[in-house]
């Protein structure tokens, strides 16, 4: 049997998956993370996770996009084929704004989602947990928390028992 | 105070308002999981099966007609001088217009923490996906020579000239390409918990030996979902860092999407506004406009939801609550439109513009009255019956004069696009439009694309957002409801 990639444990419900995350996150454990089919509301803080970098890469998207259009309406009725229209001047910043409008929303849409995908650390398939058959049932109504054994305070036994004392139920070890 | 006022006090007491629940019956969570994702996982319904061999016929119709517009011309539509925009254009602006309530819901809502969006966020975002998809094809086959529709992007072409960024018509380029964009990517980011869980369920079953015995058929649509899914989770695992950025990003492409959808259709009433011509020419349309969008679009939500809801036996999710909520939207905005429909005389008169007065004169009264009468009718007084519980608390009552609703909404178009074009400055010019057969056709057809692609989104992917459901349900409320297990029923 090789060496165990996690200890993973049930909470019953909503509120005990909370707080049991809370006592995790105030043993001082670094490589864990909770899991459910919702997103629990407040968990973030229950965790001790910071804000979200999401974004930031929201803003480089937008910036990207708003740069964008001002340069390809400059550039292409201003400099590279000056356009006459109503003897207007041939570029102003006000008239093609809708163009920078909606590429500045465009581009930073994409960089949320991409943003998401790259903070998240996906695609990334392969993962042992979706080896662990109790892990599946996270899909329907499991709530679990999942102590990675590359956590610097793991330790089979002892965290055996803490996740137990937090409440925990149907213990399991998950091996690679 | 006086004995009898402090005994009158003690026994007044404020009303007790119950918050009608959002999922009834006090269901679980498996129940939710079970419930939306059996739709995907069951045998196809025989009346899938019917609706979607009538829904290719009808998407044939528009089939036809493009085919036959490409390779004759545009001629073969009804257009002639003066009425150069015809029913293309009023059904580009029908179809984007309905759109228009998908965004409302799943980012103007989000925004507003309306936990009633739910249920319905995820079916009316496929909605506006669809309906983006049935607009485009007018603009792009209104020019005729299709191969050369690329010339609307600012692409380097042949003739070394750029798009014009003046036109609200280049404007409109940008706006609705984003816009089908960006809905394509909130739908998508949406679905991506939902496509995992499917996928752990197909490996659940795969794993627990349930297809013993079964044919290989059954097994083997599990073994399909258990890579389909997967390749669109991405890898999905639930976790709460997971869901936190997904959240964050959530509420970014809501507040992203909130004023894209409103410039949306501000930008397609410039296509009219930007316009010198009576009835056209008025800066009340931006607002009007988005107002009518949205009007639309819950009408169409309600036209679709509800079929749905009966089929699937969706009540405890899509609950009196939702329809009540929805009803009351239609209702609001309808009396957005209908205030702007009667603010527009008033200004056409106020505005002592003798051209801008004939063209209302002429809408009221004229050649295409009977249009007129009919928008008004359907989108003033329909939606004003919404007033009363009873008439909202009838389904079926609701599903027709949704109906009244999507009619309504064309018809405003029409009034709009066509009216102020047949009778405009030159009176020697004067003209009357009709469809002809191939207009007829390729409008007719694209409800039968749109339904197309709106039953493989019901067969296919989860029809709610079944990790959102939960968030707004009782037992997924981290401080308190701790009923979960007790009563629950399954």
């Amino acid at each position: 049997m090789s060496a165990p990639h996690a200890i993973i444990a049930s909470f019953p419900d909503t509120p005990s998956f909370y707080h049991a995350a809370e006592k995790v996150r105030d043993a001082g454990y670094k490589k864990w993370d909770t899991y459910s089919s919702l997103p629990v509301h407040g968990m973030p803080e229950a965790q001790g996770q910071p804000r979200s970098k999401v974004p930031i890469f929201t803003f480089c998207g937008g910036l990207t996009g708003f740069t964008i259009g001002i340069s390809i309406v400059s550039f292409m009725n201003y400099f590279d084929y000056p356009l006459i229209v109503g003897g207007k001047p041939f570029f102003s910043p006000v008239f093609p704004f809708p163009i920078m409008y909606e590429l500045t929303i465009l581009l930073s849409a994409f960089g949320t989602l991409g943003g998401m995908f790259i903070t998240n650390l996906l695609p990334q398939h392969h993962n042992t947990l979706f080896e662990n058959d109790t892990f599946l049932e996270v899909a329907g109504d499991r709530m679990v928390i999942a102590i990675e054994s590359r956590d610097p305070k793991f330790d089979a036994q002892a965290t055996r028992q803490f996740l137990e004392s937090i409440g925990g139920t149907d213990i399991e070890e998950v091996t690679a | 105070m006086s004995p009898t006022q402090a005994a009158i006090l003690s026994k007044v007491q404020p009303a007790e308002l119950v918050e009608q629940p959002l999922v009834t019956n006090n269901r679980d969570f498996n129940w939710v999981t079970n419930k939306i994702c059996r739709i995907v996982e069951t045998k196809t319904p025989t009346w899938w099966w019917v609706c979607m061999a009538m829904a290719l016929l009808t998407a044939s119709f528009t089939g036809m007609g493009l085919a036959y517009l490409v390779s004759t011309g545009v001629g073969v539509w009804g257009l002639a001088n003066p009425i150069n925009w015809g029913w293309a254009i009023v059904n580009f602006v029908f179809w984007i217009g309905i759109g228009h309530a998908g965004t409302l819901i799943s980012a103007v809502l989000c925004l507003l923490k309306q936990g009633w969006r739910t249920s319905i966020n995820r079916a009316a975002e496929a909605m506006t996906i669809f309906a983006v998809i049935c607009a485009g094809i007018f603009p792009l086959f209104h020019v005729g020579r299709i191969w050369f529709a690329w010339w609307l992007f600012p692409l380097p072409n042949a003739n070394a000239i750029w798009p014009q960024f003046r036109s609200p018509l280049e404007w409109d380029v940008f706006a609705v390409s984003t816009y089908g964009t960006v809905s394509v990517l909130f739908w998508y980011m949406g679905m991506i918990p939902d496509l995992g869980v499917l996928r752990d369920r197909a490996v659940q079953r795969l794993k627990s030996g349930v297809h013993d015995g079964s044919n290989w058929l059954t097994k083997g649509m599990d073994h399909f979902r258990k890579y389909f899914y997967a390749i669109f989770a991405m890898g999905w695992r639930n976790a709460g860092n997971h869901w936190r950025n997904y959240e964050m990003a959530y509420l970014v492409l809501a507040g992203l999407s909130t004023p894209l959808v409103l410039s949306v259709h501000t930008i397609v009433s410039f296509d009219f506004a930007g316009a010198q011509l009576p009835g056209w020419h008025t800066t009340i349309f931006p607002p009007y406009f988005v107002a009518g969008a949205i009007f639309s679009g819950f009408g169409m939500v309600l036209t679709l939801m509800l079929p749905l809801r009966a089929v699937y036996g969706l009540h405890d999710l899509i609950t009196q609550r939702h329809i009540d909520n929805m009803c009351k939207i239609c209702l609001g905005t309808g009396s957005i439109v209908g205030y702007a429909y009667i603010m527009e005389f008033f200004i056409a008169w106020y505005g002592a513009n003798p051209y801008e007065s004939f063209a209302f004169i002429n809408r009221g009264f004229g050649q295409y009255s009977w249009a007129y009468y009919m928008m008004f009718g359907c989108n003033v007084f329909t939606p004003q019956l919404f007033w009363f519980s009873a008439v909202r608390r009838n389904a079926a009552l609701v599903w027709v004069m949704s109906i009244f609703i999507n009619v309504g909404m064309w018809f405003e178009r029409f009034v709009i696009t066509v009216t102020s074009l047949a009778n405009d400055f030159l009176p020697s010019s004067w003209g009357y439009y009709s469809p002809t057969i191939v207009d007829i056709f390729t409008f007719f057809g694209t409800f039968g694309v749109f339904s197309v692609l709106f039953l493989m989104f019901v067969r296919f992917l989860p029809l709610m957002p079944i990790g959102e459901v939960k968030y707004v349900m009782p037992q997924g409320d981290p401080h308190g409801h701790t009923d979960h297990e007790k009563g629950a029923q399954h």
